[in-house]
């Protein structure tokens, strides 16, 4: 290839990931722009592309909706209960499966894999029979218990593979200094495999923070309302759509989960695959 | 779940390199006798979790399916068995057979976008230098993580009839056709919409995945390849599209099971458009089966149709994950 044809070339590529990147990109902007333009900026045959001028306007109009700190709140609770029980609970099976050979060992991995693949859609029926007749509709409780079995499956899966990865005689060493092996556990395998549980929790604190279907068939009340339920109700075909209410609603429940996500994920994702290619 | 709450999901799961991790180690595992009730006690309490919140609804998803199923019924718990009625009910409706082939062409419509749009990203992202290429691996990270309901408000907010910037862009191109063009007023646009919400989701998990392979395909390959003469194009389907079959295949099927179950998007248009027969897919359809229709048994039969019929997918997913970790 001739120096000129991979200049050409790559100014080609660059173009491309521009276009590319703004495609990504734009729907997280136009989210953004919009929350911060005074109304009549919003409502324009030629759009506005910078938010001049600025107003938060929205952002008091919504934060000042008397629902607004309730539905925060809902969802912050059920968000860290699930965390902090799936961290829990995960650890210890993600632990007993990558540390002991036990009968059953390899049909437990098989089941933690095929009930990933079970349509969460599927269940969305049985599941809501099922928690109506434990008097759990309508609960906190009911979506927190759903999402906590939801989302093990996959902790346990991932966790398995961080733990699987610190080398055992690290622990062992712990035992031969004295160490009994819940001590070894606890002080020598569970910080090695802190990054592991960042992880996880992210994971499951945004599908946890972001799940709508189930809770818009359990949570029936107003008071119990998620954030996600709350942005659905924004819109309906009966009245105009407050977009500018909309937007920056949405923005304040979605920057948290970009900002965590862009954070973990980017650093995971450079070590994503590696040796995808060996077979 | 993951896939679920997955679908929800979007933090896609799946390939995740960290959990191959080999096999038990022998020191622990050879411990002291206790080690023989010590992993059952670890496992004690993911396994009550996962077989009454996940076992429970799964079998009770079956049952239900073969029963008159009524919300008085479920409310008395006097559910009757009603000897297959429900799967014939559904089987000779042809609403039922309308919203299969819909979400199956829907699904594959996806599918396709996704792994053709995915596999340019990532070959683009190859190309680029260091600092382009981490751009676009950002813009690609926060559409993923864009929650899906806020992703298909703004998407609707976008297409907005009088005042989105699509068709704002598009009677700016010269297609004056879009003056003030109501894309959730007519079903196939509607699910248009939906498709480029789910696919604009879908690409930075499918981009970055062949990306992280791509690096590992060996320089020399190519470089052999040029000396030959071979176009880009050549190149791309005698090296590296053989080389990396396993992801494609792997990355296509779990898009297939996702792209088949989508609610949420379509769900979220329908509130703000108002057509929903013309709409519904399959996840949906058994919830307003069920919830609108005040028929749980054939909800969950229809459910259960789901299941069967993403089963064989599943099956390939599964297999080839133990195989994974068999290695």
């Amino acid at each position: 290839m001739s120096a000129r044809h991979s200049r050409v070339g790559s100014v080609a590529a660059n173009t491309t990931a521009i276009i590319v990147f703004v495609f990504m990109v734009f729907p997280v902007y136009w989210m953004v722009n919009t929350a911060l333009k005074p109304r009549e900026d919003v409502f324009t045959r030629d759009p506005k592309f910078v938010p001049s001028p600025l107003t938060f306007e929205h952002f008091a109009r919504v934060i000042g909706d008397n629902g607004f700190f309730t539905f925060a709140r809902n969802s912050l609770v059920v968000t860290l209960v699930v965390v902090v029980l799936s961290m829990i609970v995960a650890f210890l099976a993600a632990t007993a499966v990558a540390r002991f050979r036990f009968k059953g060992r390899r049909g437990y991995i098989v089941m933690i894999l095929a009930v990933q693949m079970v349509p969460f859609e599927a269940l969305l029926i049985s599941m809501f029979v099922m928690l109506d007749s434990v008097g759990l509709v309508d609960k906190l409780a009911g979506v927190m218990v759903a999402y906590l079995a939801f989302v093990l499956p996959f902790t346990i899966w991932t966790l398995r593979g961080f733990v699987a990865n610190v080398p055992v005689e690290l622990e062992e060493a712990a035992m031969i200094d004295g160490c009994s092996r819940a001590q070894a556990f606890r002080l020598v395998l569970f910080p090695l495999i802190m990054p592991g549980l960042v992880a996880t929790s992210v994971f499951a604190f945004i599908q946890a923070w972001n799940e709508f279907i189930l809770a818009n068939v359990i949570l029936l009340s107003e008071s119990n309302y998620t954030l996600p339920i709350w942005l659905a109700g924004f819109q309906s075909s009966f009245k105009e759509t407050d977009w500018s209410g909309l937007m920056a609603g949405s923005t304040l429940f979605a920057i948290p989960v970009i900002v965590f996500f862009v954070a973990v994920q980017g650093r995971i994702q450079s070590g994503a695959l590696a040796g995808g290619v060996k077979g | 779940m993951s896939s679920t709450v997955g679908s929800t999901s979007h933090t896609r799961p799946g390939i995740n390199p960290t959990a191959v991790g080999g096999d038990v180690p022998d020191g622990l595992a050879a411990g002291p006798q206790r080690g023989s009730r010590l992993p059952l006690l670890l496992l004690a309490p993911a396994t009550l979790l996962l077989l009454v919140v996940l076992g429970y609804p799964i079998v009770r998803m079956v049952t239900l399916s073969l029963q008159e199923a009524k919300l008085r019924n479920i409310v008395r718990g006097d559910t009757t068995w009603n000897n297959f009625e429900n799967y014939q009910n559904i089987f000779a409706d042809p609403g039922f057979w309308d919203v299969v082939l819909r979400t199956v062409v829907f699904a594959v419509a996806c599918v396709a976008a996704t792994m053709l749009a995915g596999t340019l990203v990532a070959l683009l992202l190859n190309r680029l230098g260091r600092r382009m290429r981490l751009l676009v691996s950002v813009g690609l990270l926060m559409a993923w993580a864009t929650p899906v309901v806020t992703a298909t408000q703004v998407w609707q907010w976008l297409f907005d009839t009088q005042y989105g910037i699509v068709n704002w862009a598009l009677v700016s191109l010269g297609f004056d056709g879009f003056l003030n063009y109501s894309w959730l007023a007519n079903p196939l646009s509607l699910l248009t919409v939906a498709g480029v919400v789910v696919v604009w989701g879908a690409i930075p998990f499918v981009a970055l995945t062949l990306y992280a392979g791509l690096t590992q395909v060996p320089g020399e390959l190519y470089e052999a390849a040029e000396v030959d003469g071979a176009s880009g194009w050549r190149r791309f389907w005698s090296i590296t599209f053989p080389l990396l079959a396993p992801i494609f295949t792997i990355l296509a099927a779990l898009s297939t099971i996702w792209d088949f179950r989508v609610f949420t998007q379509v769900f979220i248009l329908q509130k703000a458009g108002g057509i929903t027969s013309e709409t519904n897919l399959l996840g949906i359809y058994a919830y307003r089966t069920s919830f609108s229709g005040n028929d749980f048994g054939a909800g969950a039969a229809m459910s259960v149709v789901m299941v069967v019929l993403l089963g064989g997918l599943s099956l390939f997913y599964v297999r080839r994950m133990i195989k994974e970790v068999d290695a």
